[in-house]
């Protein structure tokens, strides 16, 4: 696995903590971070638990999915969706959310911080 | 080559619209504009002008600033108005002496009030009702003024009635020369319902009335008239009808008309063809057209002829919506054809449909040609709220309902469309600036115009009278249903079906996850559409615990709890019609003092209990089961609450137990999956404490057992619910409701509620009846077995995730720390707690 020396790693949970095609939120640092593991595309995502629009602490309880190709997780409050990848806002809204790196080792989630 | 000098002669509203069109056409400087108006200011609203005793200023009035003229390259030339036309060297002279040539002349000079001769009409205290001049004038002397009246009961003296009323004059009086109230644009029964609302506002209204004499020495006093009584009057306003203003014509030895009017053709050209006549001075067909919009369109037509166009004026539709002292005035198409009050036809064999409503003072009328299939026109007083489709009915010939009273009337059966997306792409909704459905139709779904004021920019539609303003709404919101609709259709771009048809499907094979849904029936990963909606029809199918399945399902559903402001969740537990033991009141409020929750009496006769952090969820229902409370389903769309009046056990107008039926209805269908959210209610009489109307379904007492009322709703859009069947046994009233229901759940959109679901059913409630009734679709007696299944296997989702540890673990706002979300905090009201936002 190519690792970036300019990123720490940071245990998260456990992989079975994380529901499948769902997500849930860990605290890092003093930081809400939403962890989704998306099964049916294998991939792990992180994101801000935050979601801009109305500043929420509740992305990790959206529903995730894809539009296109796009991998995207669906504010619980008034759906207004984020890109996974890029955390651009789909819905046409000016604001985007954060993204993080994650790393899966024996069974653990690493969510990676830039130094 | 020279530019071409225009000479625009008058700067009202159809002389500054000419400009504004023809600079709109061509280029900045294609043309020499010169403009020569009388008035000290620029043009300005004149159709609002008792808007100014309103509260109104003449700059709020302005239809645009002097710099607009500069800037755009027209020479405006204020407070002097033209005194001399010579054809031959092609020259105006205004009063100041300047001479100005032109190569095309517009006259735009409009109108100005018609004053008869009667003895005495230049004293003081005699005004017209024509200029912000006028009104300064008037404005003055009123305020010595006790006692006002206006000659004239049209559009005009009406308009200045107002005005009198505006400046606080105690005592308005309004006489007219004919039998009737506004006797050019409505008939006699509209007259005489107008009248009444006037004198409810306490207008004193003289008909039939000739005035003689004007009364008093220097000042008005009274008036006296020829049936030789004598009125007592400080203040007059002469409103008798307007005058062309064609004397430059005259003086040019232009045609005009016997009455006057300035004579035009098709190309609103006079008899010079250098020279055109526009607006209130032009007469055209033997007709002044003393309205605004078609003044604009003969503008529309000057400057596109001028500017190499082709377009010809074709008389113009004189249908008015207008709010006159607060009342609504309209007229459409031929207002009186169809003579209801003497033969009941006319010559042509049209007839008339007449609706007469003298305690809340509305009239409506709608003249239906003679082969009954198309309306020719028609009156409303006192709501008007149907003008604009009535009007678009008659201009684009649209064959008319079976029931034409309907239009009147409003459909009493199903709520249909908005009725505007019926029309074709060329009607025109805006008749000030001819912008038609089609342009406003493309502004919607193309460049995403979603609000009025989006519209007024880009089309500048409703920026002229504002008439066809509330035509404009229905059109965005039937164009955004439009779009909405191809998205709603199929679920979404993972599923290419629609929901009753993926019900079917997943049905037949036996589909009882996501997953397999997803890759037996549609493509790629899902998304927050499709998810939920596929968990509705699970539920609905299968009724297994959502909880095997939480990532599909909404938010709410998912942790079972409605999530509020600020991250905290609220619970409502079950309390079904409403009663409620005192322990179990008690022991609610036990429950909400231990931890600390804000509680509040919902709409639906529960207790709603909020600011419950998502980790104490499942610790608080523990101790609501315990108690014997069961999940109320708030958080789901499913069968939220049956809402009761206390019915016969203790009222004493009751004829049936409300409350009785209301709880078997309530236990019957709990927790029941639906498209969307179901709301009941159970009334036991007539008075209807319980609101059934307003509900998906809902059930009224009659001597003989219950009527059954289906499809009805609160919220935004309001809809009363129909009667479905009358006089039910209760036995017969549940079997109705499971195949209402279950053909309802089957097939309707994903978060369509029953009232819009009946809506888009073709054949309405008629075919509804012949469903649930007649069983017209042979599918009673399985769907009557498909709600016992379901109602045999419900469960409370709370008890089965209390009592399961890894669906309890779920419970917690970080997977790393049993910490509390620090976000979300509460601060004090009234001795209870809310969310700090």
């Amino acid at each position: 696995m190519n690792q970036i020396s300019n990123i720490k790693w940071v245990a998260a949970c456990n992989t079975a903590d994380v529901p499948e095609n769902g997500g849930v939120c860990a605290l890092i640092q003093g930081e809400q971070i939403a962890i989704f593991h998306f099964a049916r595309l294998n991939q792990w995502f992180a994101t801000q638990n935050e979601c801009p629009h109305k500043k929420q602490m509740a992305l990790s309880r959206g529903m995730i999915g894809t539009q296109g190709d796009e991998p995207k997780v669906a504010c619980p409050f008034h759906k207004k969706t984020f890109s996974l990848e890029s955390g651009q806002c789909l819905s046409g809204d000016a604001f985007s959310i954060k993204t993080y790196p994650v790393q899966i080792e024996n069974g653990q989630v690493f969510i990676g911080f830039e130094l | 080559m020279a530019k071409p000098k225009i000479v625009v002669v008058g700067n009202g509203m159809v002389g500054y619209k000419f400009c504004e069109k023809l600079l709109a056409k061509s280029n900045l400087d294609a043309f020499d504009i010169t403009v020569f108006g009388e008035e000290p200011r620029p043009a300005y609203d004149r159709v609002h002008l008792s808007a100014f005793f309103d509260g109104k200023t003449a700059d709020d009035l302005t239809l645009a600033p002097i710099s607009w003229y500069e800037k755009n390259h027209i020479k405006l030339i204020l407070s002097d108005p033209i005194v001399n036309l010579d054809t031959a060297s092609k020259t105006v002279t205004s009063h100041h002496g300047i001479i100005q040539k032109y190569d095309y002349l517009i006259l735009a000079t409009g109108s100005s009030a018609f004053v008869p001769q009667i003895e005495g009409v230049n004293k003081r205290g005699v005004f017209v009702y024509r200029t912000i001049e006028d009104l300064e004038l008037m404005k003055k002397y009123a305020q010595k003024a006790r006692i006002g009246a206006v000659i004239g009961g049209g559009l005009l003296g009406l308009e200045a009635a107002k005005a009198l009323l505006d400046l606080g004059i105690p005592e308005t009086h309004i006489i007219e020369f004919a039998p009737r109230l506004m006797p050019r644009q409505i008939d006699m029964g509209g007259s005489q319902v107008l009248q009444s609302k006037l004198e409810d506002l306490g207008l004193k209204i003289h008909l039939a009335k000739n005035t003689e004499k004007i009364l008093g020495e220097n000042h008005i006093t009274g008036m006296r008239f020829t049936d030789e009584t004598v009125l007592k009057v400080d203040l007059l306003v002469i409103s008798a009808g307007i005058k062309p203003r064609d004397e430059l014509a005259r003086i040019a030895g232009l045609q005009v008309g016997v009455r006057g009017g300035i004579v035009v053709n098709d190309y609103l050209q006079t008899t010079d063809n250098q020279i055109f006549a526009i607006g209130e001075c032009a007469l055209y067909g033997g007709m002044i057209y003393g309205l605004v919009a078609p003044g604009y369109e003969m503008a529309d037509v000057v400057a596109t002829n001028l500017t190499g166009g082709q377009k010809v004026f074709k008389g113009y539709d004189m249908s008015s919506k207008l709010k006159l002292i607060g009342v609504d005035v309209a007229s459409f198409g031929d207002p009186l054809a169809g003579n209801p009050y003497a033969a009941g036809v006319d010559e042509r064999g049209c007839r008339s449909i007449v609706f007469r409503d003298e305690a809340k003072g509305i009239y409506k009328r709608v003249n239906i040609s003679a082969d009954g299939k198309y309306l020719v026109g028609g009156v409303l007083i006192g709501d008007a709220s149907q003008f604009g489709m009535l009007q678009q009915t008659v201009t684009n010939k649209i064959l008319l309902p079976p029931n034409a009273e309907d239009l009147i009337l409003g459909s009493r059966g199903a709520e249909t469309g908005s009725g505007v997306m019926d029309l074709p792409d060329e009607a025109l909704i805006c008749s000030c600036e001819a912008v038609t459905k089609g342009q406003i139709y493309s502004q919607v779904t193309d460049n995403e115009c979603f609000t009025v004021d989006s519209i007024k920019k880009c089309t500048k539609a409703g920026t002229g009278c504002g008439g066809c303003v509330p035509m404009v709404k229905d059109l965005i919101q039937g164009s955004m249903k439009k779009m909405g609709r191809v998205v709603r259709n199929i679920i979404c771009e993972h599923f290419d079906h629609t929901r009753q048809e993926l019900f079917d499907l997943m049905k037949i094979k036996k589909i009882k996850t996501y997953d397999l849904a997803l890759d037996t029936l549609g493509k790629g990963h899902g998304c927050e559409v499709c998810k939920p909606a596929i968990a509705s029809i699970m539920a609905s199918l299968w009724n297994e615990p959502i909880q095997k399945q939480p990532a599909i399902q909404d938010s709410n559903d998912r942790f079972m709890a409605n999530i509020q402001k600020g991250g905290s969740y609220s619970i409502v537990p079950r309390i079904p019609g409403g009663e409620i033991t005192p322990e179990k009141l008690i022991v609610m409020g036990q429950i909400a003092k231990k931890w600390g929750l804000y509680t509040k009496i919902t709409g639906g006769q529960r207790i709603d209990m909020f600011g419950a952090l998502i980790g104490d969820l499942p610790y608080i229902w523990e101790e609501l089961i315990a108690a014997g409370f069961e999940s109320g389903h708030a958080y789901g769309k499913a069968l939220r609450t049956v809402k009761s009046c206390v019915g016969s056990t203790w009222c004493r107008f009751g004829l049936h137990d409300a409350v009785t039926f209301a709880i078997e209805i309530e236990n019957r269908y709990k927790g029941l999956r639906s498209p969307h959210k179901l709301k009941s209610a159970v009334s036991g009489c007539i008075r209807e404490c319980a609101e059934a109307n307003s509900k998906d379904f809902g059930l009224i007492a009659t001597e003989k057992g219950w009527n059954l009322f289906v499809c009805g709703n609160g919220g935004s859009k309001p809809a009363h619910a129909k009667l479905l069947a009358a006089d039910l046994d209760s036995e017969t009233c549940i079997k109705y409701i499971d195949r209402f229901l279950m053909f309802y759940i089957k097939t309707a959109e994903p978060l369509t509620r029953t009232s819009v679901w009946l809506s888009k059913m073709e054949g309405g409630m008629d075919y509804l009846k012949e469903v649930v009734i007649h069983d017209a679709l042979g599918m009673a007696a399985q769907w009557e077995i498909e709600m016992d299944s379901l109602v045999g296997t419900y469960h409370c989702e709370w008890k089965n995730a209390v009592e399961t540890p890894e669906i309890r673990k779920r419970f917690n706002h970080f997977v790393n720390t049993t910490e509390k979300d620090p976000s979300v905090k509460f601060e004090n009201l009234r001795e209870q707690k809310k969310a700090t936002w």
